[in-house]
């Protein structure tokens, strides 16, 4: 077989690379103050000035595009990281030890998976409010089910492997085979479960805040924007289309990136 | 009826040269075996003939005629005419070359349905009488079975009706014992030799094993690396082989192990 | 059979407990619902007589068994901020989400049946590579997303339909469904893209089993293959994905009923969430949650019919 290139892989990091370097920039220095208003230089289109335009206040687009999608990613990461931490540590426990508690658990997983995760975090918004933190929270939790059936499956799968039993036989204790022998095996399995994960969080995010319901004002975020550049979409529809483009690009880059990784690792097996 | 005149085969992915100038050829309700082991080109081969190689793969080079027709520079229109009809095929693998999804009866008289106008009634019907000839126990039953409540026998069996029901003048069998146990390896045998003296259907049988191919062939043609190093009756080859690599493969089979599974 | 009952008992303990955790959920909820229909200044007696109006100087178990009973005679509850049997607040919107899910989930399978097939069918050539670079783009766009674009594009540039312009079933079947294409259009886009990958990915993989050769060694041709064996083969692990996105269809209808503003149960959820109107919410979880049991339930059982591997091995 010749090799192929993995053009998923490839494009996929070079458009994440550039949003994370955007997002980045954003954090140390943006052209404009995202929040400084301008009532001289309102609903503007895009210029050499203001590259993106600027809203109903005259803020410049381009500097709150930035600060949104900073904004975004973060709750993005933290999200994937409450959830994929747990999961690993329930997801290996269970596999490791099984028993009743692993049956039950991952019975409620499978049970807790198959609903849409905007219904839950809506309902678990309901109950404890909304916010930024409280977002990361309840996706974070929500996230917790899929990534330990995932890491469970996984780590069921490698106990039986050879290996396993070798590091036994030389004496290691159960949770060095575990973490040291098994865990390490299911991160190539993870790591594009975690990339579809952190598109996951993104959508959910966006939606809800676009709802008025997740993140509240003064927080940044894109979804937040798209609610309010609704409003101003026939007089300044480059407001709605950059923070939409914005959530487009870092989803496509991501979700590129976990293709790639999917594709690579079937090729690996085979 | 069949004629290979200097065959051979490339793969354009990497360039490997999988045939290389072969030539034999066939007599009607001829049976010709062709023995080699795993990489030798034979499994390329019998696929060339059936004209199922992905053309935009491979390059080909020489001619393979078929009843007059070149399967290999001919219109894929016309390679479709041929398929099924005059031309049957068994694979190696029952399990996984039946459709799962699809009952035993239809796939057998599937060609009747892609080359005759024949109604839904005379095709079962048909179907029924091939499958009773190839010893298929319980027809009317078997017919509604999917293939994976079947014994790997009987699907090869159902394979075999299927290759055969459209009356083919040549019928390809790609290792077909290999997958089977011993017995039942000597029972599809036995249905083959059968089949072929019944009626005026070709045999080219591809196997690595040469005592299965001494018992069933009367004609040999041993492949090696891409190559037919040596052809002849049975009898003689076996007997007193000429190559090299030919009286290897004689040295090896097992005195008593006649119908020996690798 | 016996597969099927135990689904169903199955189904019917896990309706309980999502209904039981949802009700029990909602009831944990510090404050009085009391302070906020009367008002602060209310007397005490007043309010004891609404706690004992809405049963709620009962104790919990009590009062979920007085709500469970009272949903099978279709008494939903009290909604606290329309004073008003949750089940007349519902009524009408219920209609409307369902049809939203029913005309894109139907959406989904229309667009992604032939492209998906098409695209498997001449994989490697200009069409597929260039379908499935947009395919992809298209699964990031969020579906709110895609509804503000439309409501720009084909609202007010084309002006194919009034932004904003709803018109009730009731009163106007035609113009209503001309409205709610487009919403429809904006969920369903994403998930069909989705869908089309999986396909082609399936076909694909599907070509490269052993009976599609034997398929060819028949007289079949590749189209031919493809509609009478691989299809089938194919569609398999789409149903399940199929039960995952009707599920996700009737959840994304919420958002999407806010840009395209439909008087559907979406809306009425996120008005009663920030209006704290529990009763409300707590019904329409349920719902939602019942539904996509059942959706689960019902894809495990049509897999018996499709794929007869499996209805031998029970």
């Amino acid at each position: 077989m010749k090799k192929r290139r993995n053009y998923n892989l490839i494009l996929g990091l070079a458009l994440t690379c550039a949003m994370v370097g955007l997002i980045v920039m954003g954090w140390l220095w943006t052209p404009f103050d995202p929040n400084a208003m301008d009532p001289a230089s309102r609903l503007q289109s895009p210029s050499l000035t203001h590259l993106l335009g600027t809203d109903n206040f005259g803020r410049d687009i381009f500097s709150r595009v930035l600060q949104g999608a900073g904004a975004t990613f973060l709750i993005g990461v933290a999200v994937v990281l409450i959830g994929g931490v747990c999961g690993v540590l329930i997801g290996g426990f269970c596999g490791y030890y099984g028993g009743w508690l692993d049956d039950l658990l991952m019975r409620s997983a499978d049970i807790i998976t198959a609903f849409p995760s905007i219904l839950l975090a809506l309902v678990i918004i309901s109950l404890i409010g909304a916010g930024k933190y409280r977002i990361i929270i309840a996706l974070g939790v929500l996230f917790i089910p899929s990534f330990s059936r995932l890491v469970r499956g996984e780590v069921a799968r490698c106990k039986s492997q050879e290996y396993v039993a070798n590091a036994r036989l030389m004496g290691a204790k159960d949770l060095r085979v575990l973490f040291v022998h098994i865990l390490p095996n299911t991160f190539p399995v993870l790591l594009s479960s975690l990339a579809i994960g952190f598109n996951n969080a993104v959508l959910a995010e966006a939606s809800m805040s676009y709802l008025g319901i997740g993140v509240q004002p003064p927080d940044p975020s894109l979804g937040r924007m798209l609610s309010e550049a609704q409003t101003y979409f026939f007089s300044a529809p480059w407001y709605a289309l950059s923070a939409g483009c914005a959530i487009v690009l870092l989803i496509l880059g991501v979700g590129l990136i976990a293709d790639g990784l999917g594709g690579r690792r079937r090729r690996d097996r085979a | 009826m069949l004629e290979v005149k200097d065959l051979s085969i490339t793969f354009l992915d990497d360039g490997a040269k999988a045939v290389d100038s072969i030539s034999f050829s066939m007599a009607p309700g001829e049976r010709l075996g062709l023995v080699g082991e795993s990489g030798s080109g034979k499994t390329v081969t019998a696929l060339a003939i059936a004209g199922l190689l992905d053309r935009g793969r491979v390059r080909t080079e020489g001619q393979i005629l078929f009843q007059g027709l070149d399967i290999l520079s001919c219109k894929e229109s016309e390679l479709l005419k041929i398929r099924g009809k005059d031309v049957g095929m068994v694979f190696q693998e029952p399990m996984t070359s039946l459709d799962p999804l699809m009952r035993v009866g239809p796939q057998i008289e599937e060609s009747l349905r892609v080359h005759s106008k024949l109604t839904a009634r005379q095709r079962k019907a048909l179907a029924l009488q091939v499958m009773q000839h190839v010893d298929l126990p319980d027809p009317e039953t078997t017919y509604r079975k999917y293939p994976h409540q079947m014994s790997g026998g009987q699907r090869q069996r159902a394979m075999i009706a299927a290759a055969f029901i459209s009356r083919p003048k040549l019928l390809i069998c790609d290792e077909p014992t290999t997958a089977l146990d011993v017995t039942v390896q000597a029972q599809i045998l036995n249905l083959l030799l059968r089949i072929n003296e019944q009626s005026d259907v070709g045999l080219l049988f591809i196997s690595h094993d040469l005592s299965v191919v001494r018992r069933l062939c009367q004609r040999v043609a041993v492949m090696y690396k891409g190559r037919i190093v040596e052809t002849g009756p049975a009898e003689q080859v076996f007997s007193d082989p000429q190559h090299e690599y030919t009286q290897r493969l004689v040295a090896a089979i097992p005195s008593r192990g006649k119908g020996r599974r690798q | 059979m016996r597969y099927v009952l135990k689904k169903l008992a199955l189904l019917l303990l896990t309706l309980l407990i999502i209904s039981l955790l949802a009700f029990l959920a909602f009831q944990v909820i510090p404050g009085d619902p009391t302070t906020k229909m009367l008002g602060s200044e209310a007397t005490p007696e007043r309010v004891a007589a609404l706690r004992a109006e809405l049963g709620l100087d009962q104790p919990v178990l009590a009062r979920y068994w007085h709500w469970l009973t009272g949903c099978f005679k279709g008494e939903l509850g009290l909604s606290y901020s329309y004073f008003q049997p949750v089940e007349t607040v519902l009524s009408g919107k219920i209609q409307v989400t369902a049809w939203l899910s029913g005309l894109a989930f139907l959406l989904v399978i229309v667009l992604a049946l032939p492209v998906g097939v098409l695209l498997a069918r001449f994989e490697g050539g200009p069409v597929d590579k260039a379908m499935t670079v947009l395919n992809q783009i298209v699964m990031s766009v969020p579906a709110f997303f895609i509804g503000i674009l439309f409501t720009y594009l084909f609202g007010l540039v084309l002006r194919w339909f009034v932004p904003g312009g709803y018109v009730s079933w009731r009163a106007d079947m035609g113009a209503f469904l001309r409205y709610m294409i487009f919403p429809a259009l904006a969920v369903a886009l994403p998930k069909a893209a989705m869908c089309v990958k999986l396909l082609r990915s399936s076909i694909l993989q599907e070509l490269d089993q052993d009976y599609v050769r034997t398929g060819y060694s028949r007289g079949r041709s590749r189209g031919s293959v493809l509609r009478h064996h691989v299809l089938r083969n194919a569609v398999i692990p789409t149903i399940t994905f199929l039960a995952v996105t009707l599920a996700d269809i009737v959840a994304g209808s919420i958002i999407i009923e806010q840009v395209f503003s439909l008087p559907g149960i979406g809306r009425l959820l996120l008005l009663s969430i920030s209006n704290r109107d529990f009763p409300v919410v707590q019904v329409i979880v349920v719902l939602i949650a019942s539904l996509v049991v059942i959706i689960n339930f019902l894809a495990d059982i049509s897999y018996q019919y499709i794929d007869p591997r499996i209805r031998l091995d029970r």
